[in-house]
């Protein structure tokens, strides 16, 4: 047998994903996260008559709120896996690695577990974030004074 | 109305997601760092604007929207009061996501054991 055969064959044993299937369903979850948030949005406009920026604020806490819980409780790693994209772009994502890393890390020790591991994949995000904001303000600032 | 586009642009965000994580190495952890500077490059040419107009929540959910509200901050930032300001004023607007994800997290690991 030579090597491209050998390729051939071990191209025919991994497992397919299914990827049509995957980008259907980030599309259906991720589009119902955001058909959700913007719910909860009108009804705290409507409720406590605050402004849109006010309500999205509150809507982007209730969602971190409620993912950190669900992530505590066990079933939103399962979720997670099952949703593809679609949990993991939204505010979701961002809070389930958050408190996951807390909660996995809790048992090593305030400081050295828990501390240091707290933004261990939310990290990244802040860092490259910040980075990106900053020199984007720089340019900005140098094209338009 | 804005329900409606809620849905498609947060759907729209997450399908660009997956066709990257399905079809290139990166981890997702790379996916939403990719996108949070996306949101602030979408910031920069005053389009994510445009997102948050149209579909309010769906873009206002989506990990880019941490990118945008940097950028606006560090901008607002730095019309009141010039370069210290891009300093003091980058975190004012993202920072509700930060702080709410270390107290939230914190509320449930004091709680919580973590499931195996």
């Amino acid at each position: 047998m030579n090597k491209d055969e050998y390729k051939k064959l071990v191209k025919k044993h991994i497992p397919q994903e299914n990827r049509t299937g995957n980008a259907i369903t980030a599309f259906l979850i991720g589009g119902f996260v955001g058909f959700i948030a913007e719910g909860l949005i009108e009804v705290i406009m409507n409720i406590f008559s605050l402004n849109r920026i006010d309500a999205s604020v509150w809507t982007c806490l209730i969602i971190i709120f409620a993912s950190s819980l669900f992530t505590a409780l066990g079933f939103f790693d399962n979720w997670m896996s099952k949703a593809k994209a679609g949990l993991l772009l939204p505010t979701t994502g961002f809070a389930h690695s958050v408190s996951s890393s807390a909660l996995d890390y809790k048992k090593e020790g305030l400081i050295t577990g828990l501390g240091s591991n707290f933004f261990k994949l939310a990290g990244s995000v802040i860092l490259y974030g910040i980075l990106s904001a900053f020199i984007l303000v720089i340019v900005k600032v140098m094209i338009s004074g | 109305m804005q329900l409606i586009w809620s849905f498609i642009i947060a759907g729209l965000f997450c399908l660009l997601g997956q066709i990257i994580l399905d079809n290139t190495k990166l981890t997702p952890g790379h996916v939403t760092s990719l996108f949070t500077v996306l949101g602030a490059i979408l910031a920069f040419f005053g389009l994510y604007d445009k997102f948050i107009n149209l579909a309010g929540g769906g873009a206002s959910t989506i990990i880019s929207n941490f990118g945008y509200l940097l950028y606006e901050g560090a901008l607002s930032g730095y019309r009141s009061s010039g370069i210290l300001g891009i300093f003091t004023g980058l975190l004012t607007k993202g920072g509700a996501a930060i702080v709410g994800a270390v107290i939230f997290a914190s509320l449930v690991t004091l709680f919580f054991k973590p499931k195996d």
